[in-house]
């Protein structure tokens, strides 16, 4: 099989993981986008671990550690995005602007007070 | 591995043989698979459902364990399958459930930055794509049944990466001691928060607590309009 | 000799001075003794280095300051005749001036700076008398100026004295920049600082530009001893409080230039070109000084013009090459100079005005300060040049110096060869001494006269003790001295003794240069005995001026008290409308001697109006346009950088929306170029 396969299935896979991060709006998925980024990694490994041969088969070992890793990841995002959501009553990413300028925040918390308020209400039940 | 066993593992190059024209039946079976998870990613980070985005996931993830097991890592497929669809997949759909995020379309899933984030995807696709053709245009897989098979995987694993392993067993302890600790001290610590008090893009102190900054409170104050559903 | 000695002599007023700054606020009392003591010891001590040193004898001990590149520069004593004669001088005239001050500023709140800054003077003036190197001579000279400074500015609450404190800056420093340069360039080519050297080197012919040299130090010394082109200073410095006329602009600073040409006249005596200059400039300053003194108003001006005038004296001396003459008559008029200002401080003391027409209307003046008029009368006389009061021995010196240099036979008393001076020098400095000598006693007669005898003054002999109201002419100006006391009150005894001790000096000093083993055994033992030619002429001379004034100062008192109109002078306006006395006509005989020249004279010839119109303006339209330039242009650049510094600063805050997926896009964006960068 040709190499070319599977390394240009997982770069476009990791060019569609970087738009899920910097396009979506909730954290969850936003995480679920780095996990399509961690997979075309893993593709990647796999590929190349079949590729050279390897008799100490590093690529699938540093595949199963990674998938490892993202699956203590994710536990870890998910506990803490819980916690935003209880602190803020939203899982919006573009609405934790607080190290953003006051003035530039204002002008976005007012564009939709709806939702916030909806979502505080959930959160004060 | 010595050098020449690296020539050897790279496989003769026969242009003839090796022609992108005639693939062959792994290949083709590699090519549709590889469509349908590069679809299914699409529409998972682009569908305005957010749980079906999730189910869309498990597809593309799917389709990446049937990819490895082509690339016989029959081992790390099976993994990718337990693990991924097992349990992230489910974490995501609890996490999305947890947030209360809507069911149904929902027309702001995707922020602002939406055509930045795509010009950034696609300038990345294009350097990655463009790079690893030109560097691996003419590399060759040369797949034999059992590279990634349990016994040799966990054969590798215990003898030569044992070490790495057991440190991975104590950082998935400490994740999930980080979660625990996340989730109940938070609930602790934090009042619940009162109505007229939180508001978006308010700084949080670093306990966790709500940050009273009278400086920056925005002069006009929503009424509130949406009441509690679920009290 | 034991060196501790002379270096005392400087250092006791200087360590006064700081002493009395130090602690003259917090205790008051200790400011008049912390004033006095010291410089009175200093002129005790100066005397005792006089005797010490002896007639003839010459002292040089130096220490090096500093390694320089160059010339080195050393602390260097160097004691002869001149030096001794000099600093007795200064020293009699500062204890003078000190005990007459603690009477004359006895409330004035700043007392203790004053007497601080006068002893600093004297210190200076000390240093720049017993210095023999250059550089340590130019400290003293430039701490004389910043001192005179101050001391100018006393009063600082009124306009003129801050005027003209910065304009006897302005021009003293306007001569001290080519002086600079004129003893940077004597050193160089003499190769040494040290006096001595200088002095050597030109003997030996070893200066390469001596006029150049010669040039650039006479306008320093035109500065600081108010000559010609320089003189504007001197006549506004009388704004300073009266001591201190007496003591810097007439006895002291101002003869630290005449001096300086008198240690450094051999180099002068290489350029003949530098003493014919030198010859103008004193012609000038003398004739001018003496037509603009016969047509003021204001009594501290008539003596600062009559000082620049015998500054001339002095110049003219040493450009016929007799430094003898030119410190003989430094000396005698330092001491009759400075009795002629505490004397005239007296005066105004009591009439509360500077002006001697408003003088001439109060009443018994005469009878109200009879020591000041006496003394006053004394120092005139020494002035005139009448025989035999110090001021017509040392005048005759300088007379006969000219004459013999008009000659061709130049006293330079072995500094140079006869031949050094040109003839031309002479005759300028001897034809326009004669005439000086005619309006010198032309003016000193009208000042007495109109001070002390006017009609007004003789109507009412003691009629009342308080006189009236203190009225002047609207031009004149006055220096008040806001601690002034009862005019009713006498004078105390510490401004009235001083008077005494200095009219000794003026009646007897001149009898020293009669014989040659007495003062001329001091100095470099030529003759300073008058020739008979000269000094009939001069005599004759000064009694015609005398008699002139007199003349016409009876032709004046008669047609006022005829009730004929006096020419009228066109600025004069009444100053208090409807008060009868400004409308009383004074006899002035300065107006008829003058004539159609009065008017020009009472104002200095417009030299200030010149200089104005020459330096002023100009320099006030560049500091316009520098000004335009800055706020316009330059403040411009400065504000534009802050508005897009602030400009940046609104674009680049907008990229901080606190939004994580915009950083990140930045991130990956950055990255990815990177990465097409590093691969293409």
């Amino acid at each position: 099989m040709h190499l070319a396969y599977p390394v240009v299935l997982a770069a476009l896979l990791f060019s569609v993981g970087v738009y899920g991060v910097l396009a979506r709006r909730n954290v969850i998925l936003v995480l679920m986008s780095v996990e399509l980024m961690l997979n075309a990694v893993n593709l990647n490994l796999v590929a190349f671990d079949a590729w050279l041969r390897d008799s100490l088969h590093a690529g699938q070992a540093l595949t199963l550690f990674t998938i490892t890793i993202a699956a203590a990841e994710i536990g870890l995002g998910l506990a803490i995005v819980l916690l935003l959501f209880r602190a803020r009553g939203t899982a919006d990413i573009d609405r934790a602007i607080a190290l953003g300028d006051p003035a530039e925040s204002t002008a976005d918390v007012d564009e939709a007070p709806v939702g916030t308020e909806a979502l505080k209400g959930r959160a004060t039940a | 591995m010595s050098a020449a066993a690296l020539l050897a593992a790279t496989g003769p190059l026969d242009p003839a043989a090796r022609s992108f024209l005639s693939p062959t039946g792994v290949e083709i079976v590699f090519l549709l698979v590889g469509i349908a998870v590069l679809g299914s990613a699409v529409v998972a980070v682009t569908t305005k459902q957010l749980v079906h985005a999730a189910l869309w996931l498990v597809a593309a993830l799917g389709g990446l364990a049937v990819e490895f097991l082509l690339l016989t890592a029959e081992f790390v497929a099976w993994v990718q399958v337990l693990i991924y669809l097992g349990s992230v997949v489910v974490l995501v759909l609890f996490g999305l459930m947890l947030t209360k995020a809507p069911i149904g379309r929902s027309p702001d899933a995707d922020s602002k930055n939406r055509w930045v984030a795509l010009v950034v995807a696609l300038a990345s696709a294009g350097t990655l794509v463009t790079l690893v053709v030109d560097a691996f245009r003419t590399s060759w897989i040369d797949l034999g049944a059992g590279g990634g098979s349990a016994a040799v995987t966990g054969a590798s694993l215990f003898r030569t990466w044992v070490l790495p392993f057991e440190a991975l067993s104590v950082l998935l302890l400490a994740a999930l001691v980080g979660a625990i600790v996340l989730s109940r001290g938070a609930g602790r610590r934090v009042p619940a928060p009162r109505s007229g008090r939180i508001r978006a893009g308010r700084p949080v102190g670093s306990n966790g607590t709500v940050a009273q900054r009278a400086a920056a409170a925005p002069p006009a104050e929503a009424p509130e309009t949406a009441p509690a559903e679920e009290s | 000799m034991n060196l501790a000695l002379p270096a005392l002599v400087p250092a006791l007023p200087a360590l006064g001075a700081a002493a009395t700054l130090a602690v003259g606020r917090r205790s008051p009392g200790l400011a008049r003794p912390l004033a006095i003591v010291p410089v009175a010891v200093s002129a005790v001590l100066a005397l005792v280095v006089a005797i010490q040193l002896g007639t003839g004898q010459v002292l040089d001990a130096a220490t090096r300051l500093t390694p320089t590149g160059g010339p080195e520069i050393s602390l260097a004593i160097h004691l002869d005749g001149y030096s001794s004669l000099i600093s007795v001088l200064v020293g009699l005239v500062a204890t003078c001036v000190q005990v007459y001050s603690t009477a004359y500023l006895k409330d004035d709140p700043r007392y203790p700076s004053y007497a601080a800054l006068v002893s600093l003077f004297t210190a200076a003036m000390f240093l720049v008398v017993y210095s023999g190197d250059l550089i340590v001579l130019l400290v003293g000279w430039e701490v004389m100026g910043i001192c005179s400074y101050f001391l100018i500015g006393h009063h600082w609450e009124t306009e003129d004295a801050r005027s003209a404190s910065l304009k006897a800056f302005l021009v003293t420093k306007l001569g001290d920049v080519p002086f600079l340069f004129g003893i940077f360039l004597l050193g160089a080519d003499a190769g040494s600082f040290r006096i001595e050297d200088v002095l050597r080197a030109a003997g030996d012919g070893r200066l390469g530009h001596p006029t150049l040299i010669a040039l650039l130090l006479l306008a320093g010394v035109a500065g600081k001893s108010a000559q010609f082109p320089l003189h504007t200073w001197l006549p506004d410095a009388m704004a300073g409080p009266t001591p201190v006329s007496a003591l810097i602009h007439a006895a002291t600073m101002v003869a630290a230039g005449i001096y300086l040409v008198a240690r450094l006249l051999p180099v002068f005596l290489l350029s003949g070109a530098a003493l014919v200059v030198l010859a103008v400039m004193a012609a000038v300053t003398m004739i001018g000084s003496a037509l603009c003194a016969l047509a003021q108003d204001d009594l501290k001006r008539v003596l600062a013009y009559s000082t620049v005038g015998q500054l001339g004296y002095m110049a003219g001396a040493l450009a016929s090459g007799d430094r003898e003459a030119s410190v003989f008559h430094l000396v005698s008029h330092g001491a009759f100079k400075a009795l002629l200002f505490l004397a005239a401080g007296v005066v105004i003391h009591a009439a509360h005005t500077n002006s001697i027409s408003a003088m001439s209307r109060i009443p018994g003046l005469r009878k109200r300060v009879p020591d000041a008029y006496w003394t006053m009368a004394i120092a005139l006389i020494a002035l005139i040049g009448l025989p035999p009061f110090s001021g017509f021995f040392s005048k005759e010196a300088v007379l006969t110096a000219a004459e013999h240099a008009a000659n061709g036979e130049a006293l330079t008393n072995g500094l140079g060869p006869a031949s050094a001076v040109p003839q031309a020098a002479g005759w300028i400095v001897l034809i326009s001494a004669g005439l000086t000598a005619l309006l010198t006693a032309a003016y000193a007669a009208r000042l007495f006269l109109v001070t002390f005898h006017s009609p007004a003054g003789a109507a009412l002999p003691a009629a009342g003790g308080a006189p009236a109201v203190a009225d002047h002419e609207p031009d004149a100006p006055y220096s008040p001295e806001p601690d002034e006391a009862d005019p009713a009150v006498a004078e105390p005894p510490a401004m009235r003794w001083p008077l005494w001790v200095l009219a000794v000096p003026t009646m007897g000093f001149g009898i020293a240069g009669l014989r040659s083993d007495w003062l001329p055994a001091l100095l470099d033992g030529g003759s300073l005995k008058p020739s008979a030619v000269t000094a009939v002429t001069g005599t004759g001379l000064a009694v015609v001026g005398v008699l002139l004034a007199y003349g016409a100062w009876r032709a004046a008192t008669a047609r006022t008290t005829e009730g004929l109109p006096a020419p009228a002078e066109p600025g004069r306006v009444p100053e208090q409308a409807g008060a009868p006395a400004a409308e009383v006509i004074v006899a002035d005989p300065g107006r008829a001697l003058l004539g159609p020249l009065f008017g020009p004279a009472r104002h200095g010839f417009g030299v200030d109006r010149l200089y104005s119109a020459l330096f002023v303006r100009p320099v006030e339209a560049a500091a316009r346009l520098v000004r335009f330039l800055d706020r316009e242009v330059v403040e411009t650049y400065v504000r534009g950088s802050g508005a897009g510094a602030e400009l940046l600063g609104r674009v680049v805050r907008l990229a901080q929306t606190g939004n994580a997926q915009t950083y990140l896009s930045a991130l990956l964006a950055g990255v990815v170029l990177l990465a097409v960068l590093v691969a293409v």
